[in-house]
C-alpha cells in the first residue's frame, strides 16, 4: 500500500465515516440532551421524559454505539484497502 | 462488627492487593516504565481507563449533579480523532509527538508545560480527596490519611510505573464499581422493586401505580423547588459549552491519552476506548438513579406522605451522623421542634444539605449491612487513588522522558532513564503531597478546570497534527501559548490570580461573565482560539518540511505499527 492514490482513498473513506459518526454524536449529546430537552420531556418512555433520559441515561448509551460502530466499520475499510494491522 | 473496625479491614484488604500488584508488575524497562511495554489487552485497558478518567468527584459527587451527564462523549473524539493516530506513531508521551509533529524541541517544552499545568491542577484535587476520604471514613487526621494515600502510590507507581498503575487501577475499577452499584442495587429494590437502578428510575413504585420520577417531582414542587426532571444548569449556552470543554478536554487531557499507548495495535486503541466508556457508563447511568432514590428518600424521611414532618427528636442515626460532620445542617426557626424543609429560604430549616451526602450517607439511608457502608469507603479511595496515580506517571514521564532524555540529556542510556523516571515519579509524588498538605484556596473546583486547560492547549495541537498537514510548528506553539492563557486569564480574573479570591478584578459573578460562560467552561473558548491562532499563524510562516507531510500520511495508516519505543 504505497500507492499515494489509495491511501487518499482510504483517508476519505475514513473521514467520511468520522463525519457521519460526529453528526450522530452531536445530535444525540447537543440536540437531544441540551438544546431540545424540553420538547422531548413531552414523550415518555415509562416513567421517564425523553430529554430527561437522553441527557442521563440515553446519550451514553449512544456514544458506546457510536464508537463500536466506528471501530468495526474502520476494520472493515482498513482490510479493504489492505491497511489493517 | 463495629463499623469502624470493619472499614479498616476492607480498606486494608483493598490496599494489601494494590501492593500484591506492586510487587508483581515492577517495571524492568522504560518501555514498560512508560507504556507497559504496549502489551495490556484493549478491554482490560477499558478498564484502567474508566478508573483513570473517574475521579473521587465522579464518585462521590456525581449523584448530586442534577445535569447533563453527556460529557463521556468526549470518548467518541477520543476513540476518532486521536487514540488510534498517536498510537500508530507509537512513542511514550504527548509532548514527544508534538514535538515530533511540529519538528521543534520549542513545542515539546510549551506542550510540557501545558502538561503540567493541567495535571498539576487536577493532582491536587485528588490528594485532597484522599486525605478528606481518610478522615471521613477512618476518622484518621486529614493529613494522617494523605501519608498513607502517598505511601500506597508511591509503592506501585515507583516500581511498576505503567505497568503497576495499569494493573492496580484495573483492580481499582472492580472495587470502585461493587461499592457503586451494590447500594444502588438495593435502594432501588426497595422504592421500585426493580433491582436495576437504571430501570427501577424509570418505572413505579412499590405497590402503588406512580412512577418514580413524577412522585419525585410531585415532592419537590410541592416544597416549592422546581421540578427535578427538568432543572437545568445556568442556561442553554453555558450548559453547551461547558459539556463540549469537558468533552474535548476529556480527549485531550495527557493521562488519559497515554493509557492508549499501553494497547497492542491501532484497532486496539479504537475498541479499547470503547470498552473504557461501556464501564464509565456502568457508573454514569447508575448515578442519576442513585440520586433520585436518594433524594427521594431525604424529603420521605423528613416528610411523609400524609403524616406531618419529622420530630427533630425523633431524627434517625444517620440523620445524628451527618450533623456531625456539617454536612447536613438543621436549625429550628419557627421553635416547634419538627423539621421543615422547603425552597424558601426564610423558613427553610435544614439550612444545609451538601451534595456529596447522597453516595456516602445512600447505605445508611437504605438501612444496608456495616460492611457494604466500609466498601463504600474503599470504593471512594480507590476512585482517588487510580485517578492521582495516572496523573503522577504523565507528569513523571513528562519530566522524565520530554524534559530530561529529550532535551537535557539526551545521551542518558536506558538504564539511567529508567532510574530518572522512577526518581521523577518520586518527586511529582512529593509535589503533590506537599499541595495536598497545603492546599491552595482553589482545591475543590479544579477538576473541571483542568479539563478546561486541556482542552485549550493540548486538544487542538494534537487534533491539528494529524488532521491538518499544514499547521506549522510556529502556528502549534502560538495556538497552544493562545490558548492555555486566554483560559488562565478569564479564569483568574473572575476567581482570583492564582484564585486569592481577593485579587479576582471583575468578581465571580454571572453579570460579569463572557456571554454567560462560567469560568470552569472556558476552555472551549480557549480550544477555539487555539485553532484559529495555529491557523493564521500556519498561513503566514513557512510550511512544514516534506518529512513531516509523510510522518502524518504515515500515521493516517493503520499498518505497520511498531510497539511503542523511544527511537
Amino acid at each position: 500500500m504505497a500507492d499515494s492514490e489509495q491511501r487518499k482513498a482510504y483517508w476519505q473513506a475514513n473521514l467520511k465515516l468520522t463525519l457521519i459518526m460526529l453528526v450522530i454524536w452531536f445530535v444525540i449529546s447537543y440536540l437531544c440532551g441540551i438544546l431540545f430537552v424540553e420538547q422531548l420531556n413531552a414523550i415518555r418512555i415509562g416513567g421517564y421524559k425523553l430529554g430527561f433520559w437522553f441527557a442521563q441515561q440515553g446519550s451514553m448509551y449512544g456514544f458506546v454505539a457510536i464508537i463500536f460502530v466506528y471501530a468495526s466499520r474502520m476494520k472493515a475499510i482498513d482490510r479493504k484497502f489492505g491497511v489493517h494491522d | 462488627m463495629e463499623l469502624q473496625t470493619l472499614t479498616f479491614i476492607v480498606v486494608g484488604m483493598t490496599f494489601a492487593l494494590y501492593i500484591g500488584i506492586a510487587f508483581w508488575a515492577r517495571a524492568s524497562t522504560t518501555s514498560e516504565f512508560y507504556v507497559a511495554g504496549a502489551g495490556i489487552n484493549p478491554v482490560a485497558n477499558g478498564m484502567a481507563t474508566a478508573a483513570d478518567w473517574m475521579s473521587a468527584a465522579s464518585f462521590i459527587s456525581m449523584a448530586g449533579l442534577i445535569a447533563f451527564f453527556g460529557y463521556g462523549g468526549g470518548y467518541v473524539l477520543l476513540a476518532m480523532l486521536l487514540a488510534p493516530y498517536l498510537r500508530k506513531y507509537g512513542k511514550f508521551t504527548v509532548p514527544e509527538f508534538i514535538g515530533d509533529r511540529y519538528y521543534s524541541k520549542t513545542a515539546r517544552m510549551v506542550a510540557v508545560l501545558c502538561l503540567i499545568v493541567a495535571s498539576v491542577t487536577y493532582v491536587i484535587g485528588q490528594m485532597k480527596g484522599i486525605g478528606v476520604a481518610f478522615s471521613r471514613f477512618l476518622e484518621t487526621s486529614y493529613e494522617m490519611g494523605l501519608v498513607v494515600g502517598m505511601g500506597i502510590v508511591f509503592i506501585y507507581a515507583v516500581m511498576g510505573g505503567m505497568k503497576g498503575i495499569t494493573y492496580t487501577q484495573i483492580a481499582q475499577y472492580c472495587v470502585l464499581i461493587t461499592a457503586y452499584t451494590i447500594p444502588a442495587i438495593f435502594i432501588s429494590l426497595n422504592l421500585t422493586g426493580n433491582p436495576i437502578p437504571q430501570l427501577g428510575l424509570g418505572g413505579k413504585m412499590v405497590g402503588t401505580d406512580t412512577f418514580l420520577l413524577d412522585r419525585l417531582d410531585q415532592v419537590v414542587t410541592e416544597l416549592g423547588f422546581s421540578q427535578y426532571t427538568t432543572t437545568s444548569r445556568l442556561g442553554t449556552l453555558n450548559t453547551f459549552v461547558y459539556t463540549f470543554s469537558l468533552m474535548i478536554g476529556t480527549a485531550g487531557l495527557p493521562h488519559v491519552i497515554i493509557r492508549f499507548f499501553t494497547v497492542p495495535k491501532v484497532s486496539d486503541a479504537r475498541i479499547s476506548a470503547g470498552w473504557a466508556l461501556v464501564f464509565i457508563t456502568l457508573l454514569y447511568t447508575t448515578a442519576p438513579g442513585v440520586a433520585a432514590m436518594a433524594r427521594l428518600n431525604l424529603h420521605e424521611t423528613i416528610h411523609p406522605a400524609g403524616g406531618e414532618a419529622l420530630l427533630y427528636d425523633e431524627r434517625p442515626n444517620w440523620f445524628r451522623k451527618w450533623e456531625t460532620t456539617g454536612l447536613l445542617q438543621f436549625e429550628d426557626k419557627n421553635g416547634d421542634g419538627r423539621i421543615t424543609y422547603t425552597a424558601d429560604k426564610a423558613t427553610n430549616e435544614m439550612v444545609k444539605v451538601d451534595r456529596d451526602i447522597m453516595v456516602l450517607a445512600n447505605p445508611e439511608i437504605a438501612g444496608l449491612p456495616n460492611w457494604v457502608i466500609a466498601l463504600v469507603a474503599a470504593g471512594g479511595l480507590a476512585a482517588a487513588l487510580s485517578t492521582a496515580a495516572g496523573l503522577l506517571l504523565a507528569i513523571a514521564s513528562a519530566i522524565s522522558h520530554d524534559l530530561l532524555k529529550g532535551i537535557f540529556r539526551p545521551d542518558i542510556n536506558e538504564k539511567q532513564e529508567l532510574l530518572a523516571s522512577r526518581l521523577a515519579m518520586a518527586g511529582a509524588i512529593g509535589l503533590a503531597g506537599y499541595l495536598g498538605f497545603n492546599p491552595p484556596d482553589f482545591a475543590a473546583g479544579t477538576v473541571a478546570l483542568a479539563f478546561g486547560l486541556a482542552a485549550s492547549s493540548i486538544f487542538p495541537a494534537l487534533m491539528m497534527g494529524v488532521y491538518f498537514k499544514g499547521i506549522n510548528k510556529e502556528g502549534a506553539i502560538a495556538g497552544m501559548l493562545a490558548g492555555i492563557s486566554i483560559t488562565l486569564l478569564y479564569v483568574f480574573q473572575h476567581k482570583g490570580i492564582m484564585f486569592i479570591a481577593s485579587t479576582s478584578f471583575l468578581g465571580d459573578m454571572s453579570p460579569n461573565w463572557f456571554f454567560g460562560i462560567e469560568p470552569n467552561a472556558f476552555g472551549a473558548v480557549g480550544a477555539v482560539i487555539n485553532f484559529a491562532v495555529a491557523y493564521g499563524v500556519s498561513k503566514v510562516t513557512a510550511p512544514p518540511p516534506d518529512h513531516i507531510q509523510h510522518l502524518v500520511e504515515d500515521i493516517r495508516i493503520p499498518s505497520g505499527a511498531s510497539s511503542a519505543q523511544s527511537h
